[in-house]
């Protein structure tokens, strides 16, 4: 099946007051219908920037370059007027923050559909029934009533509903979940999780879901790419990656988290934090901290992705190395 | 047993509000011991950082009392709290938001040194910073750096040093991990439990991160709604969950193993914690439980053991748990 999304060597440099930060380098991954890809990294990594820069939303002091095909189109070069509507045709958006999605003064019911009408030229009428239809699609008891309430008046978890609402109200392709669950308690993210589910199964729709949470990810992901410094440094099919996981980074950020079935011992630490993106290390990005840390040819030269298996790609001189604190 | 550093008895802490009376922590009663860990997990909502907060009588009770090392602290007063806030320190969950962005590192670290009168004269107090400074693993030179020149897990270590520098009886940890990235989540875990290991530090660990609590505590409490549901071991609490609510918050939290998730029954609760303005007559969390019966809105149920140190406020503790996972 053809990609719903595809971004080849997209590169973003933004230019700050102390010099160019790159903060995606040379990114290629794609998501075909109801598929969902994972893309998971700490904070910088550059895992959220790669896809505000593949739908047109990076900040304006961002230099995006490299191929994004969204659908049928090549969206590098085209006027921003036609990329707005290609995205608000074809993509929907759910943010961490459900109030930054959210206009406190406007009803739900009304927000719901406002893309919608401008996208799909409903009338007033037919805009308030498919409100209700979509609150109802994504659970929100009494949709019939609540469509005239405010935010204010939804807890976080319900509000992350109504957003997700509004991201499908125009039958998207694709949806961008940007950490839509990190700001929701554990049984609350449990919903959400499940009603994006359920929303794909039935809708056929693509996701790309931003998180740092791996648990998260082995749960949706049918492909994750792992994120560091900007590059992807692994990826693959979620059963690969979780199961045979070849790169250094990947295999300390799943040792990294508390297992409960395991015993009581301290937990592997991965030393220092992650560099700066505009200053970054000559060589492999992650050499200054990595357990393997090969030899000079870390320090002074980017490995290159290479297979390990089907679809599974890693960004390593030493693929299934030992970690030497093991 | 060992000597309890601090304890609750039915501790309450209203707060009066626009909209009602908010019940944050609605009879909360536990004991810390000396050298242990006990860790506090809950939703939003559920009353754990008011709870916190209590040891260090930054809010009043309402009703219930509080006693640390010994003595009953519930009305002390204002100049009585300085030394308590000595033997009860607290590490909050933004180190940037905890930490004066005016003042160096040094003198962050310092300051309860000199508040205390802790240390006499410039020298000496610089080298008790230094010590503080070498105990968290940072290099003395951040002590002339400012907070906003620290990295998110950095500033956090600093944290951790202002909370040891008075060699307090109790440290409440209030979410310490939670604003961290994951592979710094880890530095910090094992620092805390080293520190405790070389020091014998007494610790609270109120996090909303039950693999975290279960990995850090000796024995662990799970709150809903202002009460403590359910406690125990963290194993007890992790292989038999007595209480409906802990069974269904452990089977949401997601691990990291795609043929575990895909595999795995989970048990979804419908709706939102009830409003701690009006919490549901009886059972608290009859309202969202899979389990409840119309016993539980007549009978408020205790916290009753249901095995050696493993209580759970359930009328149906253990069985109402077999028939969710059984559904």
């Amino acid at each position: 099946m053809k990609p719903v999304l595809a971004v080849e060597d997209l590169t973003v440099t933004i230019d700050t007051r102390r010099g160019p930060a790159r903060a995606v380098a040379g990114v290629d991954w794609a998501v075909r219908p109801g598929e969902t890809l994972a893309l998971v990294g700490e904070s910088g990594s550059g895992k959220s920037m790669s896809v505000l820069a593949a739908t047109g939303l990076a900040p304006r002091t961002a230099r995006v370059s490299g191929r994004i095909h969204l659908l049928d189109t090549e969206l590098t070069g085209l006027p921003e007027q036609r990329r707005r509507r290609l995205r608000g045709r074809h993509v929907g958006f759910v943010f961490q923050d459900p109030m930054t999605s959210l206009n406190p003064v406007l009803t739900v019911g009304r927000q719901v559909v406002e893309a919608a009408q401008e996208h799909l030229g409903l009338t007033r009428r037919a805009a308030r029934s498919r409100a209700v239809e979509l609150l109802d699609l994504v659970g929100i008891p009494s949709a019939g009533q609540r469509v005239d309430a405010y935010p204010h008046q939804f807890s976080g978890g319900m509000r992350q509903r109504v957003v997700i609402a509004m991201a499908l109200a125009c039958e998207p392709d694709l949806l961008i979940a940007d950490e839509p669950t990190t700001a929701l308690d554990v049984t609350t993210q449990a919903q959400i999780v499940e009603l994006v589910a359920d929303l794909q199964r039935r809708l056929g729709t693509a996701v790309v879901w931003i998180t740092h949470d791996l648990g998260v990810v082995a749960g949706i992901a049918d492909t994750v790419a792992v994120m560091y410094a900007g590059r992807i440094l692994e990826q693959g099919p979620v059963d690969a990656v979780f199961g045979a996981p070849s790169h250094p980074y990947t295999r300390a950020l799943l040792a990294a988290r508390p297992d409960p079935a395991a015993g009581d011992a301290d937990l592997v630490t991965i030393a220092g934090a992650p560099p700066s993106p505009l200053d970054l290390p000559p060589g492999c990005a992650f050499w200054p901290r990595c357990p393997v840390r090969g030899d000079a040819r870390c320090e002074h030269e980017m490995p290159p992705l290479v297979p390990v298996s089907a679809g599974h790609q890693v960004r390593t001189f030493y693929p299934q190395a030992t970690d030497r604190r093991d | 047993m060992s000597e309890v550093v601090a304890a609750l008895d039915d501790l309450a802490v209203w707060f009066p509000t626009a909209a009602g009376v908010v019940r944050a922590v609605d009879g909360v009663s536990l004991q810390i011991r000396r050298g242990e860990t006990l860790g506090l997990v809950g939703e939003s909502g559920s009353g754990k950082s008011t709870t916190g907060l209590a040891l260090l009588r930054l809010v009043d009770p309402t009703a219930g009392t509080v006693r640390v090392a010994g003595e009953d602290v519930t009305r002390w007063s204002r100049r009585q709290l300085r030394t308590l806030r000595r033997r009860v320190a607290m590490v909050f969950q933004d180190p940037q938001a905890s930490l004066d962005p005016r003042l160096t590192i040094g003198a962050s670290i310092a300051e309860p040194l000199i508040v205390h009168r802790l240390v006499d004269g410039a020298a000496a107090r610089r080298r008790r910073v230094d010590e503080l400074l070498d105990m968290v693993g940072l290099r003395g030179d951040l002590a002339d750096r400012h907070p906003h020149e620290l990295s998110g897990g950095q500033r956090q270590r600093v944290g951790i040093a202002r909370a040891l520098a008075g060699e307090p009886d109790l440290i409440v940890l209030d979410e310490p991990i939670a604003s961290l990235d994951l592979s710094v989540q880890a530095q910090i875990m094992n620092l805390l439990r080293r520190l405790q290991r070389d020091l014998g530090l007494t610790y609270l660990f109120i996090a909303h991160d039950l693999a975290a609590v279960e990995h850090m505590s000796d024995r662990m409490a799970v709150m809903y709604l202002g009460r403590i549901v359910e406690s125990g071991t963290p194993t007890q609490i992790w292989q038999a969950p007595a209480h409906p609510y802990t069974a269904a918050l452990l089977s949401a939290v997601p691990v990291a193993d795609p043929q575990v998730e895909r595999d795995r029954r989970r048990i979804i609760l419908s709706g939102d914690i009830p409003s701690p303005v009006d919490p549901p007559g009886g059972c608290r969390f009859r309202t969202r439980c899979p389990q409840a019966r119309p016993e539980c809105a007549e009978t408020d149920p205790v916290l009753a053991e249901v095995a050696p140190e493993h209580r759970a406020a359930c009328l149906f503790a253990g069985e109402a748990v077999r028939a969710m996972r059984a559904a």
